[in-house]
């Protein structure tokens, strides 16, 4: 049955709302969870399900996932007739654009999905953290005779205003949609996972491309349209189990948290349904002689030899003796120097720590940078930075990638103060 | 200067000194600090040196180095150029008997030198810890325009220099004379089992002595005789050797070894990588109940209970109230909740029921043999 399938995973997106950690690389390549990318998550699950072909479509900075997803190998994607494919926007005869939404991504790479001549796409975003089986998502498409299906999971009627709300008769055949409504009618909340019957998206993605007035997106503008044609038969397919948009600094961080809880929802640890990912190969973790490392995960090439209770230890982190993390996510390549104290903090890859820095302290306090972006307790510091010795840096801060020594004027940032590197600043 | 070398490893024996750990697999099988099989030192070392196409021999009990090994893919031998070779004894129309030692192991795959365009060869051994770049030693063999270089190390206190083949070397590096395991104190040039030899050489001697011969180890019964008639040098190897097949003792030591900082630096992270299959675990989770103190923890484990001076392999469980000490706890173990382990080593799936004590002493270490249940 999986033969006629092609997955397709969106992963253009920059996600604005990760701030300096998907600033150099597209969001599906931010890691998460100790070893992985957000895109294993898909991709794994991809395979999992029996999909062996899969597209890649890939447009904000896409070295990083290019370079992760490479041929497809930790995927068994490497294979003849079918595999991997990363779909970059191109040129053609008549100029070039780059892929203008969702839609239009896929509607550009017509040609691709159609060397292939699936059945049914499955149209994922590269975004999300969850475990499920698109096979039990076909079946349901095909009992019901479904053009269309929209995963969808139920969610508390207070949080209905964060999502696209599905709202279906009895059957769950969708007859309206809401885009992030004041006032919903009902709970089942879109979680960006779409199959379709080939034939009949191809035909919808090519009116879309006519339409002047389209933003080109499936969200804002395929799945709508369809809700508008009564004959058409899209429904909701109800899927109980983990999911999780990371979009948000404050959601990243509690995602990656919630896995260092006793039995955490995402099973990380089942033989039936592993992740797979790349990885540089290093030895396994080290404990020092006075670590203490409680409710944590701690990653392959870590060494440890100080306190670290409730965070995520990706790889190859140095954490010196007596420095203290808690409630944070370092991840990988992160030197914590002696005596300096972590909380609610997360550090992007390679950042340094220097000797006796104090990272989370003092009261919470507005974001002056982009408090749209940073509205968390959680001081987030970017890709290859330098925190001094002694430094103090309160809650809700930023330091931008490659700050070092010199950024510094003061050796206090307050709660919600940010920090440029001078080259950009 | 690319090396244009095959390398040959032996993975065939079976370590009868590792006792219950190679019941079921070679000693070049058997699992080391965590995540790698003895025999990934070897093969990363040489394919970080440049060979691309390598030869392992096979006889002992093979199953679990091919399916370590399979095509070489994590070696980056899975290629059409060169490759990994697996070469295990075989009926043909002329044999039909298992290898009767290195050089007939050898020797039976002579085609596999006579078809490879490679001038020079390589053999080490399965069983060997140690990080190394080939490469010097190679321009070293060549320099001197060796025929055999072999590669040895200063034996300090922490061997017995009467259980390794020691050399005696001139001035310019030639080898004078070489005792196998001697009796008597004769230097401490330890041969490491390490050494280039020139294809053609190494052909026409198996040619020359196999059809006749009566003994059949490489070293002993066709390179060493003609000591005196050949140019064989000897290179020197400064970092951190173990040879694993000395014996349980030397095993646990090799694995302890790894909690020095320094010897771990040396071992993983210089320019040589050591690669090993994949397993794809999620990072070991440490729970509210975990205490863990210098020990290494793989991938794949979830840590409840104590763990100390330790070596913890991929998913591997330690329920709390559980205390493992001085041990080595192979893939997939359980230890059981109140259960106490020290100084002893459980290989793969075993699993310590609850409240079980199992505790050897330093000199007296307890091992248990593949899915034991205790």
């Amino acid at each position: 049955m999986t033969k006629g399938v092609l997955a397709l995973i969106l992963a253009g997106g920059q996600g604005t709302r990760l701030g300096v950690l998907s600033e150099s690389l597209a969001k599906p390549a931010v890691p998460f969870g100790g070893k992985y990318r957000i895109i294993d998550f898909a991709l794994s699950n991809c395979v999992n399900s029996g999909i062996y072909k899969v597209g890649v479509l890939t447009q904000y900075k896409p070295h990083v996932l290019n370079a992760h997803i490479g041929i497809g190998r930790p995927w068994d994607l490497d294979r003849k007739g079918g595999g991997v494919t990363i779909l970059q926007p191109y040129t053609f005869e008549t100029g070039n654009v780059w892929f203008r939404g969702t839609a239009d991504a896929i509607s550009q790479n017509r040609d691709f999905v159609d060397s292939h001549n699936p059945k049914y796409v499955v149209v994922l975003s590269g975004d999300h953290i969850y475990a499920m089986d698109y096979m039990d998502m076909l079946e349901y498409h095909i009992s019901v005779r479904a053009q269309a299906t929209v995963a969808c999971m139920n969610v508390p009627l207070t949080e209905t205003h964060r999502f696209g709300i599905m709202v279906t008769n009895l059957e769950k055949r969708i007859n309206e949609f809401q885009e992030k409504p004041r006032s919903a009618k009902g709970t089942l909340a879109s979680l960006g996972i779409y199959i379709f019957n080939w034939d009949y998206l191809r035909d919808l993605l090519m009116d879309d491309e006519e339409n002047q007035e389209s933003s080109h997106d499936f969200g804002k503008d395929i799945i709508p349209k369809i809700v508008q044609n009564p004959d058409d038969r899209l429904f909701a397919y109800e899927f109980e189990g983990f999911w999780r948009d990371v979009g948000t600094i404050q959601s990243y961080w509690e995602a990656n948290i919630e896995l260092t809880h006793p039995i955490p929802q995402l099973n990380l640890y089942n033989p039936n349904w592993r992740f797979f990912t790349r990885t540089p190969e290093m030895p396994p973790a080290f404990f020092g002689e006075n670590a203490v490392v409680v409710n944590s995960l701690a990653s392959e090439g870590s060494e440890i030899y100080g306190v670290v209770e409730d965070s995520i230890i990706f790889q190859g982190t140095y954490i010196a003796p007596n420095a203290v993390i808690r409630n944070s996510i370092l991840l990988t390549g992160t030197q914590v120097h002696e005596g300096a104290q972590l909380d609610h903090v997360i550090t992007a890859e390679d950042v340094i720590i220097g000797e006796k820095a104090h990272l989370g302290f003092g009261e919470w306090a507005q974001n002056t940078y982009d408090p749209k972006v940073y509205d968390s307790d959680i001081t987030v510091i970017g890709y290859q930075a330098q925190i001094p010795s002694a430094a103090k840096i309160g809650k809700n801060c930023v330091v931008h990638s490659n700050v070092n020594h010199d950024d510094f004027e003061d050796l206090e940032l307050k709660s919600g103060k940010s920090i440029l590197h001078k080259k950009e600043a | 200067m690319r090396m244009k070398v095959l390398g040959i490893i032996f993975a065939g024996g079976r370590g009868e000194t590792l006792d219950l750990l190679t019941t079921k697999r070679a000693s070049a099988a058997v699992p080391i600090a965590g995540k790698y099989r003895a025999i990934d030192f070897t093969l990363s070392n040489m394919v970080h040196s440049g060979l691309i196409k390598m030869g392992v021999l096979t006889q002992y009990s093979p199953r679990s180095l091919f399916d370590h090994l399979g095509a070489g893919k994590e070696w980056d031998l899975d290629r059409k150029h060169g490759g990994l070779m697996l070469l295990q004894p075989y009926i043909g129309a002329d044999t039909q008997l298992w290898y009767q030692g290195t050089a007939d192991a050898i020797y039976k795959n002579i085609t596999f030198l006579r078809r490879s365009d490679e001038d020079y060869v390589l053999i080490g051994s399965g069983d060997h810890i140690y990080t190394f770049n080939f490469a010097q030693m190679f321009s070293y063999h060549f320099a001197k325009g060796a025929d055999i270089t072999f590669l040895y190390k200063e034996l300090n206190d922490s061997y017995n220099p009467s259980e390794y083949g020691i050399i005696q070397t001139g001035e310019d590096g030639r080898i004078v004379d070489f005792v196998e395991k001697p009796k008597k104190p004769m230097g401490t040039k330890g041969f490491m089992g390490v050494y280039f030899i020139n294809k053609h050489l190494l052909m026409d001697l198996l040619y020359h002595s196999m059809p006749h011969g009566q003994n059949f180890d490489l070293l002993l019964d066709v390179l060493l005789p003609n000591l005196q008639r050949l140019r064989f040098f000897a290179y020197e190897y400064k970092g951190y050797w173990r040879n694993i097949k000395k014996g349980i003792r030397e095993y646990y030591r090799t694995n302890m070894d790894l909690l020095d900082s320094r010897i771990r630096k040396e071992l993983f992270y210089s320019d040589v990588t050591i690669h090993t299959k994949l397993k794809d675990l999620p990072p070991p989770k440490c729970t509210n109940t975990a205490f863990i103190k210098n020990s290494i923890i793989s991938d794949g484990c979830v840590i409840s209970g104590r763990v100390l001076n330790s070596i913890v392999s991929r998913g591997v469980r330690v329920k709390s109230g559980a205390s493992v000490e001085n041990s080595i706890l192979m893939q997939d173990s359980v230890v059981e909740e109140g259960a106490q382990i020290k100084f002893s080593i459980l290989d793969k799936e075993t699993l310590v029921r609850n409240e079980k004590r199992v505790i050897g002493r330093p000199e007296d270490l307890m091992v248990y043999e593949k899915g034991s249940v205790i």
